[in-house]
């Protein structure tokens, strides 16, 4: 099996943080509107990934972080930097 | 080193919480422990957690705000403990998010009072239902921070009530010290929990201790669980109304 992606990681975070269905966490969705995070959701969010991918989210970054392609491309960049 | 002990946890959010560090650390050390969470919010994550501890762990709601609702959770842990109280752990505050940003200056009268009751206040209002428990004498441990004693920048209204809460820790070790009853706080260096990432530039503060302590590093919460087992223990029995900082040594610095 191939190892999971940045992208698979972070939708199964995302399933297991705000309990909906994988269908709904499509690269567009967003946390607050589509997926019905509220505040500490997003801030306990942001913790998780920063677990997952070893990445340092400052506040300003996460303010950015609105959708799911968001996170992906905010851990690739970093990752690779 | 607890053994035979038991406690009360008051503010374990989830799994990073620093009240978590310090009950999983007394619970290995042999203390039987009771938990309360504020809010239904988190009554989930709470749930999932001190089941880890067996499915009969005391957990009860309290919103520490409420002297009925206190009165009732030391009602509920005296019957769940057989009338006997150790230890009590508070790790409670909060200040509403828009006063953790920008400067003190602009901080509402309701701001104030709200951060001073749930911050400082509470452990008061705990430690009056706590201490007629305590009839073997006990240790009450209550979390602080650096920001009480010197200005760190958006930490504002909440480095206030710290003080409020550290003075508050020396009077009722004054009044609890005839019934062997002792009162200490635990001044953590940053800790990366959701309470901590509400003030506005925690991630830089993290950066700063590890740049400037004497150790060059940040804490580790196991590092607060193990001065928790220490306070609650028979190691510290002459330590109290005392501020012990657990911050790799960042206090000590003048520049």
């Amino acid at each position: 099996m191939a190892e999971k992606t940045i992208e698979d990681k972070t939708r199964e975070i995302i399933v297991e943080q705000l309990g909906v269905n994988p269908e709904q966490v499509t690269p567009n969705a967003r946390f607050i509107e589509d997926l019905g995070a509220d505040s500490l959701d997003t801030v306990e969010l942001v913790m998780a990934f920063e677990e997952e991918f070893g990445v340092e989210v400052p506040d300003e970054e996460a303010e950015k972080l609105l959708t799911v392609g968001d996170v992906v491309r905010y851990v690739e960049e970093k990752q690779t930097s | 080193m607890l053994k035979g002990k038991r406690g009360v946890v008051f503010g374990v959010a989830n799994k990073r919480s620093i009240a978590w560090a310090i009950a999983k650390a007394w619970h290995e050390a042999g203390a039987r422990l009771a938990f309360t969470y504020q809010g239904e919010r988190i009554k989930e994550n709470v749930e999932d957690l001190v089941g880890a501890f067996g499915k009969d762990t005391p957990l009860y709601p309290c919103d520490v705000t409420s002297d009925e609702q206190i009165r009732g959770v030391f009602e509920h842990v005296g019957k769940d403990f057989d009338e006997k109280l150790h230890l009590l752990l508070h790790s409670v505050a909060y200040a509403p998010k828009e006063a953790l940003e920008g400067d003190f200056l602009s901080t509402s009268r309701e701001a104030f009072r709200v951060a001073h009751d749930v911050s400082a206040y509470s452990l008061l209002g705990l430690a009056r239902e706590a201490a007629p428990l305590m009839t073997e004498g006990g240790s009450i441990i209550a979390m602080t921070y650096y920001g009480s004693e010197k200005v760190v920048p958006h930490y504002n209204v909440m480095g206030v009530a710290k003080a409020s809460l550290e003075a508050t820790v020396r009077y009722l070790a004054y009044d609890l010290g005839p019934k062997k009853i002792r009162v200490n706080a635990i001044s953590a260096g940053p800790v990366n929990t959701l309470a901590a990432r509400g003030i506005a530039g925690f991630t830089s503060m993290l950066k700063h201790y590890e740049e400037h302590a004497p150790m060059k590093r940040n804490i580790e919460p196991r590092e607060l669980g193990e001065t928790g087992i220490f306070l609650a223990s028979d190691f510290s029995t002459a330590i109290t109304g005392e501020v012990l900082h657990v911050d790799c040594g960042y206090h000590i610095m003048g520049m």
